[in-house]
Parts: C-alpha cells; structure tokens; sequence
C-alpha cells in the first residue's frame, strides 16, 4: 500500500465515515442546538446590562464593569471547568451541556455589552438633547433614537464576535458534550482511525464558512466611513 | 451547605499552599506557551497581510480561502486534528509542536485580516511618497506603511493576543501543563475546587490590565470612527 | 525631430489609457534646464496624470520619456534611482505622520543614499533650513499647519538634491491665508536655478514665476508660450474660455 493509499485510508476512509456519519450529524445538530441558546441568552444579558448601564447609577456600573471585564479576561475553557468540575464542590452539579451554554452566554454577554455600550457612548450627545427636547421620555429617547443608531454602529464587531464565541462551542467536548468534536473524538477512539475527526472538521466548515464569508460581507456593508 | 463549607469548597487556604507549587509551575508554562505561540502567530499574519497587497487573483483567492478555512474551524478542533490526527499520517508530534501548529494555522489567520486591514487604511499617497524619494516597495512598506498600519490597528492588535493568551488554555486538552492542567491535576487529586479557583484569579489578575486598556482604546475608536 | 538642445525633461506622445478611459492623448512636453513650466488646465484634463507620469508614479500606455538622459521606461532603468532625480510634491503633503520633520526628510538619506544617521540629519537640517522650518524639525506633521507640512514635503524632496522638482497642486489643499508660505519657498527654489514642473491654479505666481505656460484641455496640450501671450493674448477657443472663467472672480 503506497503512502497515498494509507493517508487516504487513514483519513477518508469510506468504511469508517459511514459508520460514525450519523453521529457526526446528531453532533452537528447538537452544537447548533448549544450555538442558538449561547447567541440569545448571551446577547440578550448583554443588551440588557448595556441598558441597564446607560441608566448611570454609579454602583451599579461599577458591577456591571467589573462582570464585563471578568468575562473578557478569563479563558471561556477555565469558566467551563470552573462550573463542570468546580459545583459539584458546592453540592452543585450542571451538566456538560448546561456548563458550557453558561460559560460562553456569560462571555457573550460580557463582549456585547462592551460592545453596545461603546455604540451608545458614540451617538452624540445632541441626539439625546433633540430628543428630550421635543418632550420624548428617557426610555422613548433611548430606543427610538439611541439605540437605532448605536445598533448600525455595533454591527460589525458584534457580528464577528458572536462568530468567534460561537466556535466556542467546541469546548464543550472537554465536558463530555457529545457536539461535533466530542462525537469525532469518541469516533476516533472506537475506530482507531481519524476519518471521524475529518467528518468533523467538514461539519465545522459547513456550518462556519458560510457564517465567516457572511461577516466579511457584514463589515464591508456596514463599513464605517473614514 | 453554610457558608464556611462553600469558603472551604472554592477558596481554603490550606489547599492552595499545598497547590501552589503545581500552579505556579502551569502559570510559568502559559506564560511560556504565550511568547511561542503570540510571535508565531503574528509573524504568520504579516506573511498573509504581506501576500494580500500582492495584486494578482492567483494570490489574493487562494488567500482568502487560506484565512477564512482557518477562521472558520474552531482553534480546539485544528488542535486536536493536529494532535490526534497527525500520529495517523505517520507524523508523531509532540504536545508543544501540535499547539505551535494549531496556533499559528488559527492566530495567524487573524493577525492577517487585523494587519491587512491595517494596511489598507494607510493612504496610498503615503506609498506614492516614499517610492518618490527612491525607497524601493520593500523598503516603503517596512519604513512608511507598516508602522503606521500596527498604530491604526492596534486595539484590535492587542485585542488579539489577548484572545491569544486565554486561547492557551485549551492546551490543556492535549495535556499540556499549562495553568489550566495543573489546577485540573490539583482539583482531582485534592477533591477541591480552589485550584481551579485559583487558576482563575490568577488569569484575572494577569488579564484585567489588558481588557480595562482595551475598554478605553476601543471606546475612543467608536467615538472617533463616527 | 531631434532631442531638444537643453531639454533635461523630454517627454514624447505620451498616451494614458485608464481602463476604457483616455486620459492622455499624444503629449510631447520639454523642460529645459533652469526652466519653470506652469501645467494649467480645467480638472480632468489630464495635467495630474502627466505629471504622475514622467516619474512613472503612473505607467504610460505609450510614448517615451526621458529625464537627465535616462530612459524612465525603459526594463533596465533602476527606477528607484531615477526617482531620487525627481523630487516630487504632492496636494496632500504625504507627510509620514509616524515621523517628525525631521524623520520625514532623513528617511530615503539614509535609506536609499545609505547616509549615517548623523549626516543625514545634519543634510534634512539644511533642507528644512531652505525651507524656513529649521525651529520645527521635532515636529510630528499633525502639530504642523497645512503650509508648514507642505514646506516639510518640499524640504524632504530638495534634500535628495533632485535635477527636477515636479508640484501637483501643492496649495490646493491650503487655506487661502498658508498658500503664501508655499509660494516664497517655491520661488526660491526656482531663484537657486532649480528646474521645476508646477501643475497648480496660481495663475499670480505663474505670471510672476513661470517662463512658460502649458495650457491642456480633453488630454492633450492646446496651446503653450509665454505667460504674457497666454494670459494676455491667448490664440485657441478653448484657452480663452478657460483664462477668462478662472480669471473673472
């Protein structure tokens, strides 16, 4: 057998693939599952401290600075352990799934509000001013005026973002989460062959590439004039 | 559970004394692993940043289908593709080689968009200038555009290696002792989360500096860019 | 029809084409040495793209120049010396704005001529001396005003000791009262002998300074002379028309 043959042997081996494909897709469902509830609680939490902030109660702020900077500086892998195998010490115990959707909803969450509270800062302080002006109230003025505004601007980073966090999903394998890479990596070790980490690395770009070439557009269409 | 049992479960004196040693030694190796894989990475980006100002679609396609691949598989999966898949190839690599791999194949691909845009913000008339006075291509961009490309990019610079450096927490998974490992080591063979606890403050401590100078810079590049 | 006696610029049917567009259609310009030539003409007549184009900033679709007896076209012409006997001044400075004054003309003196640090500070002080901006030179451009950037790309371009000094618009992009600056520091380059090709709307200067006028319109030359003959008495349709709009207000 030429070398050729055992590298495709190695990792395109038809057997193999269709052997693990089905779990490869339940995998692949899994992580969309795990990526859908990551994008709506993370972004949700995240708008709503950046809200919560605009407010400007001070002691408030500083808590919401302070969780925001605590989730941009810890690894999400090391707040995936510290729930998994950290709780269980306080009579707590969340499954792989449930630590990983909170892990990186938290990191989400931290990231949009940076994210949305500097769109906020950056609409003029005139527009505020106009709008109060002609007798809107503050919540009418923040979402009528502010936040349209601040959404156009918050687009880009926060698309390319979320893309980033969501690859996260990944990192659930590590806490026997049976998403893509668990499911190749158990494939791996039953069939002592790669082809499963192939299917799952093609899953991977199935589901991210057209996301990526979706965020480029995203940032050359919501580019920012210079 | 009181609340001297919770202290006891997440934050005892004792069981950190006894694990210092062992973090102190991971928290040695990330800052190790992090001046590897941060230069790899970045002198990767400015290869692909440098190829993207050659003006031929023989280059610029390929290009971008290098960088958005790479951008679009999770840096955990690249890793344990590499880890994991190689050895089937015939190419055993140690835990070291695969990250440096993995980091440079997903880091560099970012640095690269970071750098070329960089690049691209810097005026042509700068280029025009310096080939006017007889500085060669090389020479302009060395000399003219690329200091001022890093000083226009730089938030998102910065903002990179700090993903970078939180990124090597995922060595963990191909057992390399970095910070994260070890307090994994720790928590298991004390029954203990403060190790893992402590992993997480000292990642904090090391990284809240960075996030609270980004919060400004990137603050006052949203503010500017309107 | 043999080279010019004197010429030191001699460009000859220069054609441009930029994409389905024509910018340039059969120019034939001379410079004679100690010459100042004045390019006017309405925009888009192709004056810039000439200028871009005889130190090959732009590349020609056809024709031939030569500059100090060398062939700028030509494969085996190192470009980058040639470039440095063209010194070049820009309507948006393009001052390196990573670099002080100082910086910004020592660059290709040390780089590209492979000076020492030292001489090629002490030179990039006489430039910026000629230039009245000895006192500025640990300025960064962004702490300079429009006409003092401009004096610096003049003084970074004359250090290079240069055979011809070509000005694209260089006070379009001033405001009215820093224009004045600009314009002594050129015509005292143009009083220590220097040969220059100014493509600007400073019609006073060009009646004051210029030795001759080159009138384009539509990407070629309509007509050329003295700047009494085409201010006071131009022959075409075409240069009338422009004389008397940009002379009116």
């Amino acid at each position: 057998m030429s070398n050729w043959d055992r590298f495709l042997d190695s990792f395109f081996n038809a057997r193999v693939a269709a052997e693990y494909l089905p779990k490869i897709i339940e995998g692949f469902w899994l992580t969309i599952l795990l990526a859908a509830c990551i994008i709506l609680a993370g972004v949700a939490a995240g708008l709503a401290l950046a809200v919560l902030r605009s407010l400007g109660i001070r002691v408030l702020n500083w808590a919401i600075i302070f969780v925001v900077d605590l989730f941009r500086a810890l690894p999400p892998l090391v707040i995936i352990a510290l729930l998994y195998f950290g709780l269980p010490a306080a009579g707590l115990s969340l499954s792989g799934f449930a630590a990983a959707w909170l892990a990186l909803s938290l990191v989400l969450m931290a990231f949009t509000e940076e994210i949305f509270w500097a769109g906020i800062t950056a609409v003029p302080k005139g527009q505020w001013e106009a709008a109060r002006s002609t007798g809107l109230g503050f919540l009418d003025t923040f979402t009528l005026v502010v936040l349209p505004q601040a959404v156009r601007m918050v687009i880009p980073p926060l698309t390319n973002r979320t893309i980033a966090i969501t690859k996260g999903t990944a990192l659930a394998s590590v806490v026997a989460v049976q998403e893509i890479l668990g499911a190749a990596q158990a494939g791996v070790s039953f069939s002592f062959n790669p082809t499963p980490l192939t299917l799952g690395a093609v899953a991977y770009l199935v589901l991210f590439l057209p996301v990526v070439i979706l965020g480029r557009w995203v940032e050359t269409r919501f580019a920012w004039k210079r | 559970m009181t609340f001297d049992d919770f202290l006891q479960a997440f934050f005892s004196v004792e069981i950190l004394q006894q694990a210092w040693p062992i973090l102190w030694a991971g928290l040695l190796n990330t800052l190790l692993l992090s001046v590897v894989v941060v230069p790899l990475g970045f002198i990767g980006g400015l290869v692909l940043a440098l190829l993207g100002t050659v003006h031929s679609r023989w280059v610029r396609w390929p290009l971008i289908a290098w960088v958005d691949l790479f951008r679009s598989l999770p840096p955990l999966v690249l890793l344990v593709f590499v880890y994991a898949g190689l050895p089937f190839a015939g190419l055993e690599v140690n835990a070291l080689t695969a990250v440096a791999i993995g980091f440079f194949l997903n880091t560099g691909a970012y640095y690269g968009e970071i750098l070329r845009a960089g690049i691209e913000s810097v005026p042509r008339g700068q280029v025009e200038a310096a080939r006017c006075t007889g500085l060669t291509t090389a020479q302009a961009m060395l000399h003219v555009v690329l200091p001022q490309a890093v000083r226009n990019v730089l938030p998102d610079l910065i903002s990179n290696t700090l993903e970078v450096v939180k990124l090597t927490s995922i060595a963990s998974v191909v057992a390399m002792p970095e910070l994260l490992f070890q307090a994994r080591q720790a928590q298991s063979v004390t029954y203990n989360a403060t190790p893992i606890m402590a992993a997480a403050v000292i990642y904090f401590i090391l990284l809240w500096p960075v996030v609270r100078l980004l919060s400004r810079l990137e603050n006052r590049q949203l503010a500017g860019r309107r | 029809m043999p080279a010019q006696r004197g010429a030191i610029v001699e460009a000859r049917g220069i054609h441009k084409h930029f994409g389905g567009l024509h910018v340039l259609k059969g120019v034939d310009l001379a410079v004679r040495e100690r010459e100042l030539v004045f390019v006017i003409g309405p925009s888009g007549s192709g004056k810039s793209t000439l200028l871009r184009c005889l130190n090959r900033l732009e590349e020609p679709s056809d024709g031939s120049i030569t500059v100090d007896g060398i062939d700028m076209l030509d494969r085996r012409t190192d470009i980058n010396k040639a470039r440095q006997r063209i010194g070049m001044v820009f309507q948006s400075f393009n001052l390196y704005p990573h670099m002080t004054a100082l910086g910004n003309v020592a660059l290709a003196l040390r780089r590209v001529q492979g000076m020492s640090r030292a001489a090629a500070e002490a030179k990039a002080r006489q430039a910026l001396e000629r230039v009245h901006l000895a006192d500025r030179s640990g300025h960064y451009p962004g702490q300079l005003s429009g006409g003092q950037q401009q004096r610096v790309a003049i003084a970074r371009a004359i250090a290079l000791e240069p055979r011809v000094m070509l000005f694209d618009e260089p006070t379009s992009a001033l405001d009215p009262e820093l224009v004045g600056g600009v314009l002594a520091a050129m015509r005292e380059l143009r009083e220590s002998g220097m040969t220059m090709v100014v493509v600007s709307h400073e019609m006073g200067f060009a009646r004051a300074a210029a030795d001759r006028v080159v009138f384009m319109d539509g990407g070629r030359i309509v007509e050329e002379g003295p700047p009494e003959a085409i201010f006071g008495n131009p022959q075409q349709e075409r240069t009338r028309a422009f004389i008397g709009q940009i002379t009116r207000h």
